[in-house]
């Protein structure tokens, strides 16, 4: 039985936590900040080494994105990954969801042409797109089963080609029992990281990343990505507005704290009276005893 | 994200682009709202949606559409009925017993036919993990444009397009994306985000029966077993009117308990920001922010949280945002509507007290200093 | 087998670059390792760069490196409580017509020049941690890290871990750090609209300041504060002795928020958005703390080897200009097919005597001492100094002849006579 051909899809973010937002024109300050692997696909690419080490096989990391993506490449080959490719073309600039599947989906379809891909791996979300739609949209574009929001893998038979995946919801988990070649989206904080030993990371500081542009990925039709396959456009960013007024504070005597305490719960009552049927202690009994003991 | 990076952005807004719709499309009419269902009932954030729905398709002209799907069963066509008590006109009924349960491939397929088959110009899902997983491949199919997460619907006036307002860069921006020529435009809408709209028993609708041409064997994924989240676990953040929500600033773990306290007192339920979630200290589920939970309850006690913008975002709808918090200047000032500036450990077992009626402030101070407070 | 390499690099700082970059041009085979993300995603600086140093490895690193401004302005303040006496020079160029100094953010400038030396054959790896120098006898032959199967083996060891240098203290060739031989720096980076910035600083395109403060700021810590303008940010910063900071127990973000509410910053640093706060530490032991520099299979460089000039704030480009010279000696060893012994090694010390960087160490060599032993530079005078500048400035009745008597008396009144004279002495001798 041979393992399965894994494609794992991750993608270079900024940092979100360390944008700035431009205190006057309320656009974005990239000044600085740092670009990283996607936090979610890491998770993505954990589960895709799990299933590696259970069943071998190979997996390729596949990413589209400016030339300097080739950095997360790099990491996910450390991690584990058994090849890397980055797809990167100028005529990808302004790609949406739609047209970055359509780009994703024709270079799964070129590495499907070298050795049949069986399973696709992406995350749930990127930070910075943070749409969770490219993973499905590749896997319609390719006809794969989709299984997305996945939190764990118990069954994967490459001789019938039967998968079984707990697939979370809010109410519960879907076991659902499907077949390969499926795209799975990882639901994160599921496994564990791991931390890759030194020769591998050597082997990864030196293998070559195989870098396609649009042709090389298969895409003959410009119709379909860029700014011209999107559908969606931009119409304006702008800071969220704040409200004007700011908190109206109590003072607060460290002598005194009780005295804060009531005021502020007093303050919130006579802004939602409704609120003192729903505490539980607002029972005049217990009014009634504490007056008592006093 | 992907839309804002790559392309400009004009400062006046796209908005004020003419577009002349290509004849085809303009033949789409009507504002849809796919129904979330499942063996409890509808999910609410569809009826949160037929809200918005409404006033969509009033400013359009137009009339507003539902689709509830399911297996053929009793609810099905009381869910259809609550469709038209919360606003929409016309309710497109797919009943088979193929669509007991949610799955991606027989959805879609549905989902996808009736909109060839009637051409609505906006459809609109719950952003869930139903609502993502099933718009993100209808509008594949269909190669249209599809927003996520939005906070904001409105229509360009101009070019008669839905435009769809959500945060970007991790928050810190908000982004109105329309999608021109294309239809049906699509967005998905996170749960708390839009109000529910009053129920209108009185109202009339037309429910249509679709019919519907699935069979089992051609579905390739089978759900073999639905598993409920451990009692736990299923905390309905999202729906609590009291929410008394702890940050960092409580230090330890054991400090939530104050925060569980004051809940119970309250009737509410405890949140937490990520940043106490990542140490620990509480379930990911009660995590509220982008990452997290979007609530609005009546009263969002904020306690030890900064006010990250990833954290208010998820929070700054609620009626009545009380901080507590050392730091005067910390961003959650800037968005609560009152507060102390002070411990919130020592602070939130008096808050407790109070609430229970339990604090009694001696009344021996003069009348003019007590009100200096 | 494991695999061997000619050189390792511990540290992708400026140091463990320049060193890594020389010795691949050189056709060496080159491990360099970082412990952070990134190379320079730990690292803190000012931060300015002079370019000369840099020009010498990569000469067109002004078309390419992620620069921030070149600096046009340079201004000296004394500050006290309140007003501050300062001196400006200012000039659109240096004297080739080509700028000699400007500010970077480390994080990017790291990157770009590590990058730069990947180009030229290194094999970088980040998140990964040295943790140990591998000995056979007294010869290092490799080094050990954090990572499974982690020990790899070289003919070379080039230490370029920054001013803690663990690996060199713990294989005891540096003696623990006294508190005293270091300086604790403390730094904001603050947003500011790229207008903002130049209106504020009378600046346009790529142009920049920088003011160096010294006085009544560091409240008698021996010590200097900086303000550096960025493309769209300003680095502000303070540092001052690590004794001192534990002798007076004042917290160092305590000095930094002091310096910040200072009505000469105040106004240049409103209504900024605070980006990041660092702290670290930089060698201030000068000429006297540095170590040795070489044994059997190792040499040690930048910061590790305490190579920072303190007076000046230059320590980037030493670090830069001993790396090269670490590199360059060793190849030039392994030429003449001598092994890289201690006794051969002594030869990167020697190169280094001879070049600006020991040169401008040994001269400074006592100005700590002196401000140690001698406080009230750091109080007294800048207080007098401004007094007396307002003193002279005021139009207010007296005639400028009474003037000049009343500064004469008030620092008479502070240092006697002799005391001035002997100040002046010291200051000259420490600064010579
Ligand atoms: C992509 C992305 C997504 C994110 N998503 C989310 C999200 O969904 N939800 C979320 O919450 N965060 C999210 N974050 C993280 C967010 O940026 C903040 O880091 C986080 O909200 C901070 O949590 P905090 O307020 O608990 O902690 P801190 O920022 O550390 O604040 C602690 C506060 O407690 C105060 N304090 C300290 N001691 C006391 C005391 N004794 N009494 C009272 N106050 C005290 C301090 O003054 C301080 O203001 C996200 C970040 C990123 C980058
Ligand atoms: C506040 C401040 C302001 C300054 N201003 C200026 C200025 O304006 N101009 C100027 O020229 N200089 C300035 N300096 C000094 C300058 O920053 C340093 O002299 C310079 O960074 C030294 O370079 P280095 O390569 O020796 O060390 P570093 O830059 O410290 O680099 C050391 C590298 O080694 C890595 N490392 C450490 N230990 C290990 C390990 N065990 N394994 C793997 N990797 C490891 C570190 O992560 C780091 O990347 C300033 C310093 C400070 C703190
Ligand atoms: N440019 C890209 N390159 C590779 N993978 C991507 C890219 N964009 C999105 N993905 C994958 O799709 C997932 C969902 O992305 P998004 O729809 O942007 O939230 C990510 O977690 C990645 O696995």
């Amino acid at each position: 039985m041979k393992g399965p051909n894994i494609v794992v899809c991750v993608k270079q973010v900024p940092d979100s936590a360390q944008i700035r937002v431009h205190p006057v024109t309320g656009t974005i300050m990239r000044q600085g900040v740092p670009a990283v692997l996607n936090p979610y696909d890491l998770f993505a690419l954990e589960e895709a080494l799990q299933v590696k080490d259970r069943l071998g096989g190979r997996i390729v990391a596949l990413c589209m994105g400016p030339p300097q993506a080739e950095a997360v490449l790099r990491k996910a080959l450390s991690l584990g990954a058994d090849e890397a490719v980055l797809v990167s073309d100028r005529a990808f600039a302004g790609s949406d969801t739609l047209a970055t599947s359509f780009a994703l989906a024709s270079a799964i379809g070129r590495l499907s042409q070298e050795r049949a891909v069986d399973l696709v791996f992406t995350g749930k979300q990127t930070i910075d797109g943070d749409t969770g739609q490219v993973g499905p949209g590749v896997a319609k574009r390719l006809g794969m089963q989709l299984l997305s929001y996945v939190c764990r893998i118990p069954v994967l038979d490459m001789n019938s080609g039967r998968i079984v995946v707990h697939r979370w919801t809010e109410k519960g988990v879907q076991v659902l029992s499907s077949r390969l070649p499926c795209l799975i989206t990882v639901l994160e904080g599921r496994n564990e990281g791991r931390f890759a030993s030194l020769p591998e990371m050597i082997r990864a500081a030196r293998q070559p990343i195989r870098v396609w542009d649009r042709k090389a990925a298969g895409i003959e039709d410009v119709s379909k990505i860029g700014l011209k396959g999107s559908p969606t456009v931009v119409g304006k960013v702008f800071a969220p507005s704040r409200r004007s007024e700011r908190a109206e504070c109590i003072e607060w005597d460290l002598e005194e704290p009780e005295k804060a305490a009531t005021a502020l719960w007093e303050k919130v009552l006579s802004r939602q009276p409704e609120l003192a049927a729903n505490s539980s202690g607002g029972g005049s009994e217990r009014k009634g005893e504490e007056g008592d003991s006093e | 994200m992907s839309e804002a990076e790559g392309k400009p952005v004009e400062k006046k807004g796209a908005a004020r682009r003419k577009v002349t719709l290509d004849p085809r499309l303009a033949e789409y009419r009507g504002v849809w709202v796919f129904v979330e269902r499942d063996a409890e009932g509808v999910h609410p954030v569809s009826w949160e949606l037929l809200g918005a729905a409404r006033r969509l398709a009033d400013q359009l002209g137009t009339v507003v559409g539902a689709v509830v799907a399911g297996a053929p069963s009793e609810a099905l066509d009381a869910d259809s009925q609550d469709a038209i008590a919360y606003g929409a006109d016309q309710i497109f009924v797919a009943a088979h017993p193929v669509l007991a349960g949610y799955r991606n491939e027989p959805y879609a397929r549905v989902l996808c036919e009736l909109v060839k088959k009637y051409k609505p110009e906006i459809l609109l899902l719950g952003a869930t993990s139903l609502g993502r997983d099933l718009a993100s491949s209808v509008a594949t199919t269909l190669e249209t444009g599809l927003t996520a997460d939005c906070t904001e619907l409105a229509i360009d006036r101009e070019s008669r397009a839905l435009a769809a307002t959500r945060p970007t860069f991790g928050g810190n921006l908000l982004c109105t994306i329309l999608t021109l020529n294309y239809r049906p435009q699509m967005a998905t809408v996170r749960p708390r985000v839009l109000p529910l709209p009053a129920k209108d028993r009185r109202r009339s609708g037309e429910i249509r029966k679709e019919e519907i041409d699935l069979c089992e064997e051609e579905i390739v994924t089978k759900l073999v077993e639905f598993l409920p989240h451990a009692g736990g676990d299923q905390v309905d953040l999202a729906l609590a009117e009291v929410i008394v929500a702890g940050g960092k600033g409580l230090q330890t773990a054991g400090n939530f308990a104050l925060l569980e306290e004051l809940a119970r007192a309250l009737g509410g339920e405890v949140g937490a920001t990520r940043a106490a979630v990542q140490a620990g200290w509480v379930d990911h589920q009660r995590q509220i922010g982008q990452t997290g939970k979007t609530v609005r309850p009546k009263l969002y006690i904020a306690a030890g949280i900064s006010g990250a913008i990833q954290h208010r975002v998820g929070m700054e709808s609620s009626n009545l945002i009380v901080a507590i918090n050392t730091d005067p200047n910390a961003p959650i000032f800037e968005v609560a509507h009152c507060g102390i500036v002070g411990d919130a450990i020592a602070l939130l077992p008096l808050l407790t007290r109070a609430v229970r009626g339990q604090l009694v402030v001696e009344t021996t101070i003069p009348t003019g200093a007590s009100a200096s407070s | 087998m494991k695999e061997r390499f000619d050189a390792i690099v511990v540290g992708a700082g400026p140091a463990g670059t320049a060193a890594a970059l020389t010795l691949a041009r050189g056709g060496w085979k080159v491990l360099q390792i970082e412990r952070g993300e990134y190379p320079g995603s730990k690292n803190v600086q000012g931060a300015i760069l002079y370019a000369d140093s840099l020009q010498k490895l990569i000469p067109t690193f002004r078309e390419e490196a992620p620069l921030e401004r070149h600096l046009v302005e340079q201004r000296l303040w004394i500050l006290d409580d309140r007003s501050y006496l300062g001196s400006t020079f200012r000039s659109p160029d240096s004297k080739d017509g080509q700028p000699d100094r400007y500010t970077i953010l480390r994080a990017q400038f790291d990157k770009w020049f590590a990058k730069k030396a990947q180009e030229e054959g290194v094999l970088l790896l980040c998140e990964t941690t040295v943790l140990d120098l591998l000995r056979e006898g007294r010869r290092v032959v490799g080094v050990r890290t954090d990572r499974e199967d982690g020990d790899v083996y070289a003919d070379v060891v080039i230490l370029a871990d920054g001013v803690n240098s663990l690996l060199a203290r713990k294989a005891g060739i540096r003696p623990e750090l006294g508190a005293g031989e270091v300086a604790l720096g403390v730094k904001e980076v603050l947003f500011y609209p790229q207008d903002t910035l130049e209106e504020r600083f009378g600046i346009q395109g790529d142009e920049g300041v920088a003011i160096e403060m010294v006085g009544k700021i560091t409240r008698g810590m021996v010590g200097t504060a900086f303000l550096y303008t960025n493309k769209e940010s300003l680095a502000v910063g303070i540092g001052c002795l690590l004794s001192d900071f534990r002798r007076e127990k004042i917290p160092p973000y305590v000095l930094l928020e002091h310096l910040k509410e200072h009505p000469a910053l105040r106004a240049l640093l409103r209504d900024g958005e605070m980006k990041e706060y660092t702290a670290h530490l930089i060698p201030e032991g000068g000429y006297k703390a540095i170590p040795k520099l070489a044994g059997d299979g190792w040499l040690i460089v930048g910061d590790a080897g305490m190579f920072v000039n303190s007076v000046h704030r230059e320590g980037s480009n030493l670090a830069m200009e001993t790396g090269r010279v670490a590199a360059e000696t060793v190849i030039e060893l392994r030429q003449a097919r001598e092994p890289l012994t201690e006794r051969n090694l002594r030869r990167y010390r020697q190169r280094l005597e001879s070049s600006f960087v020991m040169k401008d160490l040994r001269k400074y060599q006592h100005v700590h001492e002196v401000l140690d032993q001698n406080r009230h530079f750091l109080t007294t005078y800048p207080e007098l100094v401004n007094r007396a500048a307002e003193t002279l400035l005021r139009v207010d009745g007296v005639d400028k002849r009474s003037k000049q008597k009343e500064v004469t008396q008030s620092f008479r009144k502070h240092r006697s006579y002799g005391g001035l004279v002997s100040d002046a002495v010291k200051l000259w001798r420490a600064f010579r």
